[in-house]
């Protein structure tokens, strides 16, 4: 842009001041989001990395304060193999590592295969008709439902199931699947499979509209090549269009998973927040599985704990040193949500360079 | 099959009979596939209706005898103009109002905040930026938006109220600053909202036309009213919907504003002191596994119900607005 001069016009060079200062402004504003996100790193990792300062401790007890201090940080190795205690710590997150990881593989399974289907529904076989419009206006209402709405909801649906089956009378629903069989409570009660369930209404929406953009994306010469060739209307969903979405249908389940696993609202009301010292199905680790494959079925009918909701006990308990493991905790969940969303960028830009049409 | 259908060899079939199918194994495993996938997309509707069923039954009216709904117990009038919420205690109040006004306290100050940043950058991002520092900047602002909210509740208790709040109200204006308070939630839940009204309001940005900032760049405009004077007006139903959704977000947020600004119903304007929204109040009494079928339960579905309706509201107004008023471009 030209310097202004006072020739040209008498506002102008004030015009463009203002000008400048309003870049300035919203220049601003866009650095504002990552000052804020590096300021919130910085202060949740050095509280991660040192216990708050020693108050003076009686005489007697000494030489376990010194055993307290040599432990190095909130964040260490051992912060990831011991449960929570109530010596802080000792306090750990495996059992919420384990929570986590079972909610999220659980919510996959449900949401994947419902989520994609809808979207194939909608998008391949619906003309556009009532139905189609309803559903479509339904799914825009229910992405803006609060996440506590949908808690209510997975607390009257699958923890107490609309009070047509009460705790008390122990009721359950034995299903044999020829070598074993799987004891399935009725109600749910406070279960893993009721917080993947709550989970999975709760994703959705998100994981249907990312879907049915990704499966939209894919041109209709593909369709009518697989048609010309004598493929039926199914088989061309299922050996060309899908797998020619896939990425975009991967980055959104991606990115609605690691939503899902950021929640803590839905699992707080669904009365997952207990002191839990075990893991889903006593497996903790890969070698598990071997020894005691029955848990793998056992695991999403037991009490759970997930890493939000273990962050939340900590931050809600009085001690200084609590608040301390709640960064600590807040890391390792920062963490495994940023390799997921990187994860979903990488997929998107790879599907970018790469496609086809 | 009346016998006039069955076509003899001689008379060729009539213009409106219909070929018959034959069966065939394909076509019944296609219109399975297609029945299952409708049952798919169905649950949406599914869920939506149990949604309904739920506030129905258990805060409107009770379909089983022997049990009564919230407002079969509490009037609906108590409900709404009743100053004081107290379910805990022994002289049980049910109004709303307390937990409104922290509701919406707190909004507030996150949309004082989060609404002119957010349009800022998408301006800033739309406008100004250069592609490379767009699609730098996009990815971050993507991070944002997915730190959970526990992060940001805490956030807010050990970095804005003590390192930010404090030093700025407390020693400098001597207003007492609560531990939880209503304005670090409201600062936080501003940062929240950020990505939000941000992305939305850039598509909205992005939508409109080069051919309307050339006009206006001919007219001898400068960057500045081109931007806030053309292209923003232009846009302007985008924004407002990106404006309503964003609210309607931070309504319905939940572990933040629980963290942050505490759990004590308080019917007052001043931002300094512990507020309670009713986001907060459903998970504060789910922690003290309060049994079925008391009072305090039912509350849970009154104000689930309250906040359903009112962030409802606020995303069909959204929508309307973004239909009605959208400026349509070749």
């Amino acid at each position: 842009m030209s310097v202004p001069t006072k020739l040209q016009e008498p506002h102008l060079a004030r015009r463009h001041r203002i000008g400048k200062a309003f870049e300035w402004v919203c220049c601003g504003s866009t650095w504002f989001g990552v000052v804020v996100l590096g300021v919130l790193l910085l202060s949740v990792g050095w509280k991660a990395l040192t216990w708050p300062p020693a108050k003076a401790k009686p005489a007697n007890n000494s030489t376990a304060t010194v055993d307290a201090q040599s432990t190095s940080a909130p964040l260490s190795t051992k912060f990831f193999s011991s449960y929570d205690s109530r010596k802080p710590r000792e306090a750990g997150i495996l059992a919420a590592i384990w929570g986590s990881l079972w909610l999220i593989v659980l919510v996959a399974l449900f949401s994947v295969p419902i989520g994609v289907g809808s979207a194939v529904y909608l998008e391949e076989y619906s003309n556009e008709g009532r139905l189609k419009r309803l559903i479509q206006v339904n799914l825009s209402n229910l992405a803006g439902v609060p996440s506590i709405v949908y808690a209510l909801l997975g607390m009257t649906a699958f923890v107490k199931m609309f009070g047509f089956f009460t705790k008390d009378e122990g009721k359950s629903l034995v299903i044999n699947l020829l070598f074993t069989t799987v004891d399935v409570p009725l109600p749910f009660d406070r279960t893993l499979i009721s917080g993947a369930l709550t989970l999975t209404l709760l994703v959705l929406p998100t994981v249907i509209v990312a879907s049915q953009e990704a499966l939209r994306a894919v041109p209709s010469s593909i369709r009518t090549a697989s048609y010309a060739l004598g493929a039926t209307q199914w088989q061309t969903i299922r050996y060309q269009v899908v797998p020619a979405a896939m990425p975009g249908i991967m980055t959104g389940v991606i990115l609605a998973l690691s939503r899902a696993m950021g929640e803590a609202a839905p699992l707080m009301l669904i009365g997952a927040l207990t002191y839990v010292a075990y893991t889903p199905g006593d497996i903790t680790s890969v070698s598990d599985i071997f020894k005691n494959p029955h848990g793998l079925l056992d695991a999403p009918f037991d009490k759970f704990t997930a890493l939000p909701l273990q962050i939340y006990q900590w931050i809600n308990h009085p001690r200084a040193e609590y608040a301390h493991l709640a960064a600590a905790g807040i890391m390792v969940l920062l963490t495994i949500l940023l390799l997921m969303n990187t994860f979903a960028i990488v997929i998107r830009h790879k599907f970018q360079k790469s496609t086809r049409w | 099959m009346s016998l006039a259908n069955v076509a003899s060899p001689l008379t060729p079939p009539k213009a409106g009979l219909r070929l018959q199918k034959q069966f065939s194994w394909v076509r019944a495993r296609e219109a399975c596939v297609r029945a299952m996938l409708l049952g798919c997309a169905s649950l949406s509707l599914l869920t939506t209706l149990a949604i309904v069923y739920m506030f129905l039954t258990e805060a409107v009216y009770s379909v089983t005898p022997d049990t009564t709904a919230f407002f079969q117990d509490v009037s609906l009038w108590d409900f709404l103009t009743d100053t004081e919420w107290s379910p805990q205690f022994a002289d049980k109040h049910f109004g709303i109002l307390p937990l409104l006004c922290g509701t919406f306290v707190i909004a507030g100050i996150g949309s004082l905040i989060g609404l002119p940043i957010g349009l800022a950058a998408a301006i800033y991002l739309s406008e100004y930026a250069k592609p490379k520092f767009r699609r730098m900047m996009k990815p971050v602002l993507e991070v944002l938006a997915g730190i959970p909210s526990v992060v940001y509740g805490y956030f807010a208790l050990v970095f804005v109220t003590p390192y930010v709040l404090r030093p700025m109200f407390q020693s400098l204006l001597r207003i007492d600053v609560d531990i939880f308070n209503a304005m670090s939630a409201g600062v936080v839940l501003g940062v929240m909202i950020i990505p939000t009204v941000c992305s939305l309001s850039e598509d909205a940005l992005r939508a409109v036309p080069r051919g309307l900032r050339e006009a206006g760049y001919a007219l001898g405009s400068t960057k500045y009213d081109v931007s806030l004077k053309v292209v923003v007006p232009a846009a302007f139903s985008g924004i407002v919907a990106s404006f309503l959704l964003a609210i309607s977000r931070a309504i319905g947020e939940t572990m933040a504003v629980c963290i942050a600004a505490g759990q004590m119903p308080r019917l007052s304007l001043n931002p300094f002191r512990s507020m309670e929204t009713m986001t907060a109040y459903m998970v504060g009494a789910s922690l003290g596994d309060t049994p079925a079928g008391t009072i305090e339960y039912k509350s849970l579905y009154a104000v689930g119900f309250t906040l359903f309706v009112i962030t409802l509201g606020m995303n069909i107004l959204a929508n309307w607005v973004m239909n009605r008023f959208r400026e349509v471009y070749e």
